[in-house]
């Protein structure tokens, strides 16, 4: 945690054409370390992701201060972002098939990456996207190199994602829910990898997520989200203490094996839940 | 409004002669009118393939699908609307870009002669817990999981009788997954609909489910009552396997 990788103040953001603003002033900071962001859906947790690689055209993002390592990225022209964007920091996005080209092999889309941001043969960027796709336990890597996106599986997609990521190694990882089409077996896999870059190569990696168990077991930190705000910030093994009734009712919501099978607790969203902020 | 589901040696390759792929060899199980049946299993093993086979999306199968008792083939495509819907996994890709909220409701209405179409839109958006203002907005100024709310109105506005799920809520925060689980259990309850719900979570499959499968490979390799996974009650390797990470990530243990 010596370091600070990311220093966010205050960011707001407001979408083209929206009376209100989407995000409204959130503040956190990131060293070399694993920071879930959980929250409502809808409440801005996607726009915070895609707002530090500045993926948000036609909205208006302002923050008092957005940093990333020694950069000032509100200050970067499109140009420079470019050099940013996927190499230093990268974003897995949370519709991969929707991210991905659909007239493109899935495979020449991931070697692509490789391609883009290191010198090196076509060959050797094949063999790299294919080793990396085995390394994220896809079967058959090189039948699923020739697939398109649209013959591939949901989970698949989510993995190719990470594995496009991996090829770039950057040092700021967001990643907008890279493993719920996953089961289980493999997702702890997967989760393997990604905590391997924190703790062997440093990089800081912010999770959002909706899975409360992979935020418990898996991040240093949590940040929740509520109607564009952050609610409550917890050290994540102390999520079951959390204070703000938000995260109370969310954990409550949750289905338990062994449970009654009752219906399950649904929150009662309280309209000052929208005001306050801790 | 209940109907039954025997699937019975279903299988599909994709691709032609040396790279062809037998996606699915030959599955088989039946699911009882009124039950909700759970397909769980590995990433890739073909769980979305048998929903799109069930429902004609793909329909270059072999085997038998047979919905209370009909193949699924001989059912014209009006009334197969309005027997069975599916819900897919990626919800942006399932929602036209350019239709509204509304059309993507209002369309099916449309097609199927059904009256009080405004009535009716606002039932369905508001039952998936969104506010009727949401009918003007567009795919892309929904959240992920705002989508698949949409996804899942439009799969019952026609009140079809049968629901393939595919993984309905793994994009949606755990309070509203609990209003959209709540939703299903009542509309089951209330008009007996019988669901095939893909899901990785399987607290999910134990809260819904009366029976489960476990696939690996394009292969059923157990059916399961969902009571079995407290106990880890599965004697097929994989399946227990699976089960198992499962409490152990729950922390169950
Ligand atoms: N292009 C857009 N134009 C207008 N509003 C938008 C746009 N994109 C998103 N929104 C709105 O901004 C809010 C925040 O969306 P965002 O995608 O960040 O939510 P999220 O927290 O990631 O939710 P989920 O968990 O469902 O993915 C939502 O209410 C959404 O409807
Ligand atoms: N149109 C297609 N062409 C070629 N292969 C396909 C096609 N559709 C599916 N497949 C293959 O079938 C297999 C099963 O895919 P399917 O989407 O059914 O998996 P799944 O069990 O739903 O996985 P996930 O949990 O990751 O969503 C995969 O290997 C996939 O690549
Ligand atoms: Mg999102
Ligand atoms: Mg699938």
């Amino acid at each position: 945690m010596e370091k600070t990788i990311l220093d966010v103040r205050n960011l707001r953001i407001r979408y083209g054409g929206s009376p209100v603003e989407a995000v409204r002033g959130v503040s956190f900071t990131l060293g070399r370390e694993r920071l879930g962001i959980v929250g409502e859906s809808g409440s801005g947790k996607s726009t915070v992701g895609r707002a530090m690689l500045r993926l948000l055209p036609g909205a208006t993002i302002t923050a008092d201060m957005l940093r990333f390592e020694e950069t000032d990225l509100l200050a970067l022209s499109e140009k420079e972002m470019l050099k940013v964007r996927g190499r230093r920091m990268s974003m897995i996005l949370q519709d991969p098939k929707f991210s991905l080209n659909p007239i493109r092999r899935v495979g020449d889309q991931v070697a692509e990456t490789y391609l883009r941001h290191f010198q090196c043969s076509r060959r050797e960027a094949h063999d790299k996207a294919v080793a990396m796709l085995e390394a994220v336990k896809i079967r058959d890597p090189e039948r699923v190199f020739r697939q398109y996106p649209h013959e591939i599986s949901g989970g698949m997609g989510q993995r190719v994602m990470i594995a496009m990521m991996l090829l770039a190694d950057p040092d700021l990882v967001i990643a907008d829910e890279p493993t719920s089409a996953l089961d289980v077996t493999v997702r702890l896999q997967v989760l393997n990898i990604l905590d391997g870059l924190v703790r062997d190569r440093g990089i800081g990696l912010i999770m959002i997520s909706h899975d409360l168990n992979l935020v418990r077991n898996f991040c240093d930190r949590v940040l929740i989200m509520y109607a564009g705000k952050v609610v409550e910030t917890l050290k994540a093994s102390d999520l079951d203490h959390a204070q703000h009734p938000y995260t109370q009712g969310l954990l409550a919501a949750q289905p338990r094996i062994g449970g009654t099978r009752q219906p399950l607790a649904v929150l009662d969203r309280k309209p000052e839940w929208l005001e306050e902020s801790l | 409004m209940s109907v039954s589901v025997d699937v019975c040696d279903l299988s599909i390759s994709f691709g032609s002669g040396a790279t062809a792929v037998k996606v699915l060899p030959g599955v088989s199980f039946s699911v009882r009118s009124g039950e909700c049946f759970g397909l769980v299993g590995e990433s890739g093993s073909g769980k979305s393939t048998v929903l799109r086979c069930v429902s004609m999306l793909t329909d270059f199968w072999k085997g038998e699908v047979m919905i209370d008792g009909r193949s699924v083939r001989d059912l014209p495509l009006i009334e197969r609307c309005r027997t069975l819907q599916m819900v897919f996994q990626d919800p942006y890709g399932s929602l036209h870009p350019r239709q509204s909220v509304r059309t993507v409701l209002n369309e099916p209405l449309v097609i199927h002669k059904l009256g009080d179409r405004e009535e009716r839109m606002r039932r369905a958006i508001t039952d998936v817990g969104l506010p009727v203002s949401f009918l003007d907005r567009f795919p892309h100024q929904l959240s992920g999981g705002q989508r698949q709310r949409v996804a899942i109105a439009r799969a019952l506005i026609l009140e079809p009788s049968l629901l393939l799920l595919d993984e309905p809520t793994s994009a949606l925060d755990v309070s509203v997954q609990a209003e959209i689980l709540n939703l299903l259990q009542r509309l089951r309850a209330e008009r007996g609909f019988t669901y095939i719900m893909v899901t990785h979570d399987l607290a999910v499959v134990d809260h819904m489910c009366d029976r489960f499968a476990v696939m690996l490979r394009g292969e059923v390799t157990e059916i399961l009552p969902h009571e079995a996974i407290a106990t880890n009650g599965a004697t097929h390797p994989y399946a227990r396997e699976l089960i198992g990470a499962s409490l152990e990530y729950e922390g169950v243990r």
